[in-house]
């Protein structure tokens, strides 16, 4: 099992519902967001071109954040879901310094939170909060090693790319392009 | 200075006496009646995890459920699954829905204008009894004095059914909604001209089997028009082909296969030309034409010379693909949408262009055809009986003197007009009732309207928030939020027709109550409880859902019901004969009804005026986690975007030396300078001779503590208005800004 996430940034309108559907699941405290949009302007009038993408952490295999918390407070949990258990968290915010995609944040409570996946939705069948609202339906969410998932289906069939894949952190975001 | 009758009350200068928590009346009652009330027939709030709501956000009118958590609070709102206008996925809007509940800003208590013996005017807490008391007696004085005919009502979302109600049966056919001629007016117009019907809300377009979506300064995607941003991702999904003609690249213009970066106010000569490549190339639906249409011959005449390279002139848009776009249109026929738009009151002459519109729909067959333009249907409801209403002997018309006869709805501008005195009235308008809608910002020409409300009466003010316009009432009546309340059913058009039911989630905050109470206990005091017949909302609801087949113990279950079409009608079947409301019994592409009105049957382009040296065209739009002005200060929503920008061409910005981020005031080219500054966004997505920014911003009201100060208003800078000869609409986009780096030194006003 291998939970990834598939955005489809042609039909992306960067309208932020994910960042308040997010926020109202969570509990997230207002001003602070586990997800983002993204928009960029490439060209020059009237040769232009736009990209939205919907940003979260990409709970990478290979994840720095994990690798750098000194109480063991970040974790990988089944599917490959990079969480943090609040409790064990001091708030030191290495791992904050250490994802190159700024996808933490230090919660006003002293802990470090960030994207889950919707963890607690899954165990009950539901996708993500933020792939459950999306009005243009661009989120795609499943499990990367069941080739007739949804996700898999789509990252094979599309082009995509990947958020500094350089990082060397094998990032589970695949934007379609 | 002169102190003007009515000065404007900002609700936080109320100082000690202010608008505080703890305060006498905050609490006093706070809905006890509510509470109190021994449990009835239906069930409560309380008794529900979930219940249904439909959205108030906008009028899309989503419909969802509002969950509560393990404390009972209200936590977050999802769509119904069985909503078709939302199919069980909110926009930002409606998920932050969750914020106008929670906003601390809101308006808590009634409150009268009260002068103190130095001629002081403040806002005094009053309760509810004292409130309506005041109002029904206020109201009372205008009928005595000039009749109920002098009495209007400004009016935008849900409550407002209530208060028409009372209104209509005092004797007053004044009501008017903004969403009318301020916004989509002119496309009601010009389609009933042409098809003998509107498009009303929301707009039967066939998004999502369309092959061909053409868009003219429809910003879907940044309007968050729920199911039409839903269909236009379905319409990516499935290739079809989209045309954007924008000045801006808008985020749908990003998603088309043409963009047509057209010069503004021009796009007239644009539809002309397509019309031209249409008719020329042989691409129209000639059987459809043939069979259905009125007045082709002419139109061919009439746009015969009215070539893509005469277009090219005018619009800047290239010749070829002119042509180009112009066949995929024809290939796509008649599953092909040229997309009427919603707030199309631009130029002056938008009924004439939204004529083109549905003239260009109607040549491509797609009006009533699979990909085009579907006929919705609409659930029959019978309403509340009660007797007839009088019979008004004036209205806002006899101030229009003949004008505007097309117009088919009440015309917000046109009630202000037949307020402002004038020697050849009768009678003009003596008492405004303002429910949830900011006319400060929501009419152009603020000046005016202040005029207008500086010769009232009376006004009474019924909103959520404290917006501009409640510093201008004689009474602020707090309405609940609709996640408190209950409302008449949504039954809206769509592909199959559905009841929605709101109810509360939880029971009101602070001394708040819903319209249909206010309403009824004003009707109490004015002698016309025949008019509400019900004594409660639920019973009303329950009497008018069991007359449909269902219950209000039902819809509190299932939130929305699907009911189904008599007819299967969706679209015209092959070769079908169809009558339409039209003078000819035909689609009109010659508009006879135009003709009989000494207005041009065919659209004519006229150029209209350009921004003089140093000025840019003034462009708004909208960004897709607002509605208006009036979600600015949601904390949900203001977290995602607290202010405007004012987009600058790179060039332009070059030539002035702005950089991103730079605070700039605007001035418009009647010298009005917006009252804050806005900070530049240099971008290439906006041409060289116009800015654009989002609308709803630069609010005034210090009591709005997310949204004061916070980027510029953009009506406050539309003080030129282009009216439209045909129905009244006011166009908005005949206003030029420039910059100033600081904001000027303002002379003292004289006395």
């Amino acid at each position: 099992m291998r939970y990834a996430m598939a955005i489809d940034t042609k039909k992306c309108v960067g309208c932020t519902d994910c960042v308040v559907a997010c926020q109202t699941e969570n509990n997230v405290p207002i001003g602070y967001a586990r997800d983002w949009i993204v928009e960029v302007t490439d060209g020059t009038y009237p040769q232009l071109e736009l990209e939205f993408r919907s940003e979260r952490c990409n709970h990478c295999d290979n994840a720095p954040c994990v690798r750098c918390c000194p109480t063991g407070a970040s974790h990988i949990i089944e599917g490959g879901i990079v969480k943090v258990e609040h409790d064990k968290c001091i708030g030191c915010g290495a791992c904050v310094a250490a994802c190159p995609y700024d996808a933490r944040y230090v919660h006003p409570e002293g802990y470090v939170d960030k994207c889950t996946f919707c963890d607690h939705r899954l165990e009950q069948g539901q996708d993500p909060a933020c792939v459950a609202v999306c009005p243009t339906k661009c989120l795609y969410f499943g499990d990367m090693d069941d080739p007739n998932s949804e996700v898999s289906k789509v990252v094979k069939k599309r082009k995509f790319k990947t958020l500094i894949p350089e990082a060397g952190t094998e990032p589970q975001l695949y934007f379609l392009i | 200075m002169v102190k003007s009758r009515r000065d404007f009350i900002k609700i936080s200068a109320l100082g000690a006496t202010g608008v505080a928590v703890g305060s006498k009346y905050l609490f006093a009652e706070n809905n006890q009646k509510l509470k109190d009330t021994p449990k009835g027939p239906f069930k409560l709030p309380s008794d529900f995890t979930r219940t249904p709501t439909y959205c108030e956000v906008c009028f899309w009118k989503c419909a969802g459920w509002v969950y509560k958590n393990d404390k009972g609070e209200v936590q977050k709102i999802k769509g119904n699954d069985d909503d078709p206008n939302s199919n069980g996925r909110f926009c930002p809007r409606g998920t932050g829905g969750v914020g106008m509940y929670n906003d601390s800003d809101r308006l808590k208590t009634p409150l009268i204008r009260v002068k103190d013996k130095y001629g002081n005017q403040t806002f005094k807490e009053v309760s509810w009894d004292e409130a309506l008391d005041y109002i029904a007696k206020k109201l009372q004085g205008v009928i005595d004095r000039h009749g109920a005919e002098c009495i209007a009502l400004f009016t935008h979302g849900s409550g407002g059914k209530y208060f028409g109600n009372l209104v209509k049966a005092l004797g007053s056919h004044n009501i008017a909604a903004p969403s009318y001629a301020q916004c989509r007016g002119p496309r009601e117009v010009g389609f009933i001209a042409t098809f003998g019907d509107g498009l009303n809300s929301p707009e039967p377009t066939d998004i999502r089997d369309t092959k061909c979506l053409v868009l003219i300064g429809s910003h879907i995607g940044e309007n968050m028009h729920n199911g039409q941003v839903q269909e236009m991702s379905d319409a990516i999904d499935k290739k079809a082909t989209i045309i954007t003609v924008d000045p801006r690249y808008s985020t749908a213009a990003s998603k088309s296969k043409y963009w047509l970066p057209i010069k503004p106010s021009t796009d007239l000569a644009l539809l002309l030309s397509w019309m031209n490549v249409i008719i020329e190339e042989g691409l129209y639906d000639k059987e459809y034409v043939e069979k259905y249409t009125y007045g082709f011959d002419q139109l061919k005449e009439h746009v015969k010379n009215l070539t893509p390279e005469w277009a090219y002139g005018i619009t800047t848009i290239k010749p070829d693909i002119i042509r180009k776009t112009a066949r995929e249109m024809g290939h796509a026929s008649p599953s092909v949408i040229i997309h009427p738009g919603r707030h199309v009151t631009w130029y002056g002459d938008d009924t004439q262009r939204l004529r083109a519109v549905a003239i260009l729909n109607a040549l491509l067959g797609s009006w009533g055809r699979r990909g085009g333009f579907y006929i919705p249907d609409k659930a029959k409801v019978p309403g509340v009986p009660h007797p007839p209403y009088p019979k008004p002997t004036r209205s806002w018309r006899d101030a229009m003197q003949g004008k505007y006869e097309l117009a088919d709805l009440a015309l917000a501008n046109g009630v202000c007009d037949a307020t402002i005195p004038d020697p050849s009235l009768g009678c003009s308008i003596k008492a405004w009732i303002i429910n949830g809608t900011n006319l400060l910002t929501t009419l152009p020409e603020r000046q005016k309207t202040i005029e207008a409300i500086n010769n009232l009466e009376f006004v009474a003010v019924i909103d959520t928030m404290p917006m501009e316009i409640t510093g201008y009432a004689d009474v602020v009546l707090p309405e609940c939020t609709y996640i408190e309340r209950y409302d008449s059913l949504r039954v809206t058009q769509h592909r199959e027709p559905t009841i929605a039911l709101r109810m509360p989630a939880v029971e009101p905050k602070y001394n708040t109550k819903p319209a249909f109470w206010m309403a009824k206990e004003l009707a109490k005091r004015m002698g016309k409880s025949d008019y509400f017949p019900f004594e409660t909302i639920e019973e009303e609801l329950d009497w008018q859902l069991k007359q449909v087949g269902t219950s209000l113990e039902e819809m509190q279950r299932i939130g929305v019901k699907k009911l189904k079409r008599p007819y299967d009608d969706l679209y015209f079947k092959d070769g079908e004969d169809v009558e339409f409301n039209t003078n000819t019994g035909k689609i009109e592409l010659y508009a006879t009804s135009f003709e009989e009105y000494g207005f041009d049957p065919l659209p004519k382009y006229t150029p209209h005026p350009e921004p003089p040296e140093g000025y840019y065209r003034l462009i708004y739009g909208r960004a897709p986690m607002h509605t208006f002005s009036r979600t600015i200060n949601n904390p949900n929503l203001s977290a995602l975007k607290d202010e405007n920008y004012v987009w600058i061409n790179p060039k332009v910005a070059k030539e002035w030396g702005l950089e991103n981020g730079q605070e700039v005031y605007l001035q418009n080219q009647d010298n009005v300078v917006s009252s804050f500054p806005i900070k530049v966004r240099v971008t290439e997505r906006i041409r060289w001779d116009s800015v654009y920014m989002v609308h709803g911003f630069g609010h005034g009201d210090k009591k709005l503590t997310r949204a004061y100060g916070k980027g510029a208003s953009d009506s406050e800078l539309i003080t030129k208005v282009m009216l439209d000869p045909i129905m009244g609409g006011t166009g908005m986009r005949g206003n030029f800004v420039t910059f100033l780096t600081s904001k000027p030194v303002k002379e003292e006003a004289e006395s």
